[in-house]
């Protein structure tokens, strides 16, 4: 058998069509608790449950941004938590169509023998995960696989093992009624220039849908979470519509038709470059068979944590700050962004060297 | 570097690009001198050079016939014979916007160990061969993969020999400056259906295209000849709806946009079935990135071919029979057959022949 047909296959394919929705996207509200740790200490707010469910309920409620938003990817404590009125957030985002999705990976351990390199885990009973996930409601899943760029980097063993790893992954989650996102994510770090980035970018996502081919996927049934193609951060910047021209290209090379959607990661970009690459790749008069649209996570909720600051009087303008990062890429994800929801705080490169989820 | 991108760069995607036009297809007219030679005698004319020339001649020369063709591939022999009145066929064909194409492998060898399982031959001094070829006017080039579907076949080596083997011939081809047609065939050999033959379809045109990526061959400057996806040649046939999108569906999952267009191979099919087929997955709807078109031999020629019985009188009628083919052709690339060349003499015979050696 060429492509998994179990007893989920059309609702894989609807479940990734419709988050696949022109003028929608992705918010990737899933940060470990480790993670989102880091963004409540930079605005000082202790990491507690309570502090982390309303951060979520603040996003989850702006009511407003929901139509941009196609899926929301939560951390698994998430998917359990309720609104201060006692509504599960599920439920929420079910009422006003947003699609709830949940992290599955456990996080990268390095490769013995290579530079730095990684490879993901969280296979043990991944299956029956995903099925109480599929239960609590959760329709999609991610996992996020680290590439990075090197002199000799990265490694045929690098890209092999990630590529194997998101293709067991996805599998197992079609098996059990979750459509995988797949997310080989080629890291920015570097001195590198735009042409490396697209090779090395060709060269993964050719091994990827290589692994997923193998390994049965159904690809109508999933969607792609790539990096941009851009010059690493070390590099001089160059315009969105090149950035544009790259990336096009280069999953023109590689990825196929079948796959309906293709939803970028923003990497460390600031929230406006972001939607302006985004933007400018909707523009691109060539032809594309995918949805191209977005899955941010720093680049959506950036400067509404910065508004927020942890205190409930400002939980309006964050808001606010919100409804205009969800607009604006709704409206890149139609080439219609004329660029008017900048202000300093979504200029802010979210740049860290050497990320750590 | 991920892809090819030495001195033909713009010229292999814009003559890729021009053999994927709407409305026209290729004629596959490179039968090895073997091969001709079964045509021939099934009309009973002799397999000498005149008569391999005038066979070609009565194709190239049809009044009307090259607006629907883009590209014509061609046997060596043929890149440098002429007209009766010395007319270097590859200028007929230029003047007529018709690329010249060369076929330059050289046959399928058994692989030790599998159960007739092929490779195809043909690389050593490939390159030196293609510069040779581009010097006398060919701008793209063929090279056909043959595998078959089996309790065990296609093997993982068979799969792996021939995608390599692709990959290496197509990278040469865009080093000296011809576009490479890739041709991965599965033969319809066999009882199996159809969906069956769309899973091995699935598989060989991944591993084709992992191949083409690792030999950083430029995509937007090739062409795919694949079979259609259908039901064994022993299996019950279905119509030409359920052909278009088991085939369609097979290269949306394996064939990326860059490629700019798909010329299928007919193999056995009659003339009618293949532009049948051929019209249907352009009437489809879906998502389509790349056009879909002929690069047909057999099912271009057979009832020219019977026509003509190698007489010089039937000249005429052959050169009816050929054009009204790639008129039906032209217009199942644009979905707009509508069946009026069924009526021509032999247009439904069947033209499989099992274990079908070119």
């Amino acid at each position: 058998m060429s492509a998994f047909v179990g007893k989920y296959a059309d609702e894989l394919i609807r479940t990734a069509k419709y988050i696949a929705t022109p003028g929608k996207g992705i918010l990737a509200a899933d940060e470990s608790t480790g993670t989102i740790g880091k963004r409540l200490s930079s605005i000082n707010v202790e990491n507690t449950e309570p502090n982390r469910q309303a951060l979520r309920e603040l996003l989850f409620t702006t009511f407003d941004a929901l139509p941009s938003i196609s899926g929301v990817i939560l951390f698994e404590e998430t998917l359990y938590q309720k609104t201060s009125a006692g509504k599960p957030f599920v439920d929420v985002l079910a009422d006003n169509k947003v699609i709830p999705g949940i992290k599955v990976d456990k996080g990268i351990v390095e490769l013995a023998g290579t530079n730095g390199e990684t490879t993901t885990q969280g296979f043990d009973s991944l299956g029956a995960r995903c099925q109480q996930y599929y239960k609590a409601g959760a329709r999609f899943a991610k996992w996020r696989a680290v590439l990075k760029i090197g002199p000799t980097e990265p490694s045929e063993l690098a890209i092999q093992q990630n590529a194997q790893g998101l293709a067991r992954y996805a599998i197992i989650c079609q098996e059990n009624g979750l459509v995988p996102i797949v997310e080989p994510e080629i890291l920015t770090d570097g001195n590198h220039d735009i042409k490396k980035c697209a090779a090395v970018t060709e060269t993964v996502l050719a091994a990827v849908y290589k692994a997923l081919n193998d390994h049965h996927v159904l690809l109508e049934g999933t969607l792609l979470k790539p990096n941009m193609v851009t010059p690493g951060s070390d590099s001089p910047k160059v315009a969105p519509a090149v950035v544009a021209e790259y990336t096009v290209g280069a999953l023109r090379r590689t990825v196929p038709p079948a796959v309906p959607g293709i939803v970028f990661l923003s990497g460390g970009q600031s929230e406006e470059d972001a939607t302006l690459n985004l933007n400018a790749m909707n523009k691109l008069g060539v032809l594309k068979p995918w949805t191209l649209s977005f899955s941010f996570g720093r680049a959506l909720q950036q400067s509404t944590i910065k508004k927020w600051s942890g205190k409930k009087e400002n939980v309006p303008s964050a808001q606010a700050a919100f409804l205009a990062r969800c607009k604006a890429n709704s409206e890149a994800t139609l080439g219609k962004y004329a660029g008017c929801a900048a202000d300093a705080a979504a200029s802010e490169s979210l740049y860290v060297k050497d990320y750590k989820y | 570097m991920s892809a090819y991108c030495g001195q033909y760069h713009d010229e292999l995607i814009a003559n890729a690009s021009y053999i994927g036009t709407p409305g026209k297809g290729i004629l596959a007219a490179d039968e090895s001198t073997g091969t001709i030679g079964k045509r021939l005698a099934s009309i009973n004319v002799e397999n000498v050079e005149e008569n391999r020339r005038a066979l070609r001649e009565l194709l190239f020369c049809t009044p009307g016939a090259l607006q629907y063709l883009s590209g014509a591939i061609l046997f060596e022999e043929t890149l440098y014979q002429k007209t009766a009145n010395g007319k270097p066929f590859v200028e007929v064909l230029k003047e007529g916007g018709v690329l010249p194409g060369i076929k330059v492998d050289k046959g399928t060898i058994e692989l030790a160990g599998t159960n007739g399982e092929t490779t195809t031959q043909g690389h050593d001094d490939l390159g030196k061969r293609c510069k040779k070829y581009y010097e006398a006017g060919a701008r793209f080039a063929k090279w056909r993969a043959v595998l078959k579907i089996g309790p065990n076949e296609p093997s993982q080596l068979s799969i792996n020999a021939n995608a390599d083997g692709l990959a290496r011939y197509a990278i040469i081809c865009q080093e000296n400056g011809l576009v490479p047609i890739v041709e991965p065939e599965i033969l319809v050999d066999g009882p199996h259906d159809i969906k069956k033959c769309a899973d091995v379809t699935e598989r060989v045109l991944a591993a084709c295209y992992k191949a083409l990526n690792d030999h950083h061959v430029l995509l937007e400057g090739t062409l795919l000849k694949p079979n259609m996806v259908t039901p064994g040649s022993e299996s019950a046939k279905v119509a030409p709806e359920v052909i278009a999108e088991h085939t369609v569906r097979a290269l949306q999952r394996t064939v990326p946009a860059a490629v700019p267009a798909i010329v299928f191979l007919s193999g056995g099919q009659s003339e009618e079935e293949a532009t049948l087929n051929l019209n249907a997955m352009n009437k489809l709807k879906g998502k389509k990135p790349w056009s879909l078109s002929f690069s047909f031999g057999r099912a271009l020629q057979q009832s020219t071919l019977k026509a003509w019985a190698g007489k010089e009188g039937n000249i005429d009628k052959a050169r009816t029979a050929f054009l009204a083919r790639c008129k039906a052709n032209s217009e199942a690339t644009l979905g707009t057959y509508k069946g009026d060349a069924a009526g021509g003499e032999g247009v439904s015979e069947s033209l499989h022949v099992k274990d079908y050696k070119y």
